[in-house]
């Protein structure tokens, strides 16, 4: 499986607050949701988002509230992965359960920059920048959790077991 | 190898005789908990489980707290939702207005959850039940709605960081100047996927409800929990709240960590997180002069009866700053009640504050007391990100309910030194 967009580039602790602000939490539908997905951190970026364009950040991203609302926004916002040096770790879990394709890699998170074309083989874990003609390698996930993404997120794997 | 705290209550729920960091295990659940936010998308997904009934309608609560007392349509359809799912399945935990609290202030006080016990909630706060010596950590709505139904969850086995606290804190010092502290030392991703291990004999000086404000925050440094030893306040807590029976774990003598902190209560000072990170820490004193325009008692970082209680001590007599809002939330019913009795509500309502009923609120920006474009607020809460309580130019000030009540008496970040006591 493969990902290829253009870059959003964002900073340090994009908190979920950002990512999707409470006052929108009175909905749970992804679309509409999404309509202000980053909206308190980049007010065009629903604007801007293209379908399979991919979010790159640095340390600690989606600190901050449990929200599933958060990963839910992104994906129906079009993204198609995030990649970020290091993820916070609810988010981190809430983006697997709900099939958002996520890969922590410190050298993409500091080098990649905003509108560069990145394309990403999930397989291989490889994340190339075609606009610098780079390549780094991400950090793949453990088995168990492979399982969960190829079950398609923790639905599927639970009705699979039980 | 040696195991931590964590570990120990990890292990056993997952009958393993040992764990180490970095293994991933599937753990039994004696508590499984969401609200009226993260209910319904949680209720959303176990629709398209194949097994449709919960493992055990006494280890479920459902608490509607953050927009309850419903505060639009669209939140009256989420609680009605949650409400709706908890009558169909029989759940014993479900806590309607007028017997609901704010979930984390609520599930101790009725006694839900004590030592040695594991539980999943979809908040991010409930990582406060490690003030109990539980194993508690905050997920999505998935892994709640899972856990509801299979009654287990899989955790990557945590690293440590070893908190020793040790002195006393000074009289205005309490245990959410300590945990700003911890914050600010390490910052918001300082313990990103590791539990917080608290020790020490200053442990013993810290009250539960201070306790219950610092695992409450382990969140705001990344933690996945944060937890403290069980002694006698643990115990005396336990067998006033609960009829659960509890299991104390210990760390091993030779458990290893990945860092070590020593916190030295006696040295602590009134202490204020500044916009937008909890970590940007400062002694009031290095404060400056800070004008505000609302103050916010509350929350289940800061909502129970000794916040209450510090807060009048400081009110009593005096009046709040003219044009400072000052919104104290009592976290549960209960709190609110003994609020009264003790004569705190009438102390506060005479200086110009007004009382809630218990809720989230303006914790989050949901509403009772958002706020307007420039801004500031002094709040017990525990998050300042940009646009938390309101519009993305308004400013979060996090502090203890001390410096709050202080600040609302002088209309700027003070501490009750200010004001003579």
């Amino acid at each position: 499986m493969k990902a290829c967009g253009t870059v959003h580039k964002y900073g340090d602790n994009v908190d979920t607050d950002v990512i999707i602000p409470a006052r929108y939490l009175n909905s749970s539908d992804p679309n509409e949701l999404a309509k202000s997905c980053m909206e308190d951190i980049d007010p065009d970026f629903v604007k801007r988002v293209k379908k399979g364009d991919i979010i790159v950040a640095n340390k600690n991203f989606g600190c901050g509230s449990s929200r599933e609302h958060a990963p839910i926004a992104i994906k129906a916002s079009g993204i198609s992965c995030v990649i970020a040096e290091t993820f916070a770790r609810i988010f981190y879990r809430n983006a697997i359960n709900i099939g958002l394709p996520i890969i922590e890699c410190e050298a993409a998170a500091k080098e990649i920059e905003a509108g560069d074309t990145v394309e990403i083989d999930f397989d291989s874990g490889m994340i190339y920048d075609k606009t610098k003609n780079t390549e780094y390698k991400g950090q793949a996930f453990p088995p168990f959790m492979q399982k969960i993404i190829e079950a398609e997120g923790l639905i599927n794997y639970i009705n699979q077991k039980v | 190898m040696g195991m931590t705290m964590t570990q120990k209550i990890l292990a056993a729920h997952a009958g393993l005789e040992t764990v180490q960091a970095g293994q991933l295990i599937e753990a039994d659940l004696d508590l499984v908990l969401a609200n009226d936010i993260t209910g319904p998308v949680a209720i959303h997904e176990v629709e398209k489980l194949n097994k449709k009934t919960v493992f055990d309608k006494d280890k479920i609560a459902l608490v509607p707290d953050h927009f309850a007392p419903n505060k639009d349509i669209k939140s009256a359809e989420h609680c009605k939702c949650v409400r709706e799912y908890a009558k169909e399945h029989n759940i014993t935990n479900y806590f309607e207005v007028g017997q609901m609290g704010i979930e984390h202030a609520l599930l101790p006080e009725k006694g839900l959850i004590v030592a040695g016990e594991t539980c999943i909630g979809a908040d991010s706060h409930t990582c406060t039940y490690g003030a109990l010596g539980a194993f508690s950590t905050g997920v999505g709505s998935t892994d709640m709605g899972c856990g509801m139904i299979t009654g287990q969850a899989w955790f990557k086995v945590p690293s440590a960081i070893k908190v020793v606290l040790t002195g006393k804190p000074s009289k205005w010092v309490s245990g959410k100047d300590v945990i700003l502290h911890l914050i600010g030392m390490i910052g918001v991703d300082g313990a990103l996927y590791k539990s917080l291990e608290f020790t020490g004999d200053g442990v013993a000086e810290l009250s539960m409800d201070d306790r219950f404000s610092i695992a409450n925050m382990a969140i705001e440094a990344g933690a996945k929990n944060g937890i403290f030893p069980v002694d006698e306040k643990t115990i005396a807590y336990m067998e006033e709240h609960s009829k659960k029976k509890y299991t104390v774990y210990e760390a091993d003598e030779d458990a290893v960590y990945d860092e070590e902190y020593t916190i030295d209560l006696s040295k602590l000072e009134p202490t204020v997180a500044f916009p937008h990170l909890p970590e940007n820490t400062k002694t009031v004193n290095e404060a400056g002069e800070v004008k505000i325009d609302q103050v916010v008692i509350g929350s289940c970082t800061n909502g129970r009866i000794e916040d209450l209680r510090i807060a009048a001590e400081i009110l009593k007599g005096r009046k709040v700053c003219d044009g400072i809002r000052t919104i104290i939330i009592p976290a549960t019913q209960d709190i609110y009640m003994q609020a009264m009795e003790e004569g705190l509500l009438k102390i506060f309502i005479e200086a110009g504050a007004i009382v809630s009923t218990p809720t989230c609120g303006p914790c989050l920006g949901g509403y009772m007391g958002i706020l307007a474009s420039g801004e500031r607020a002094v709040s017990t809460t525990n998050r300042n990100f940009v646009g938390r309580m309101g519009h993305v130019d308004s400013e979060v000030y996090l502090a203890s309910p001390a410096v709050a009540a202080a600040s609302a008496v002088t209309g700027k970040i003070s501490q009750p030194s200010e004001l003579g006591m």
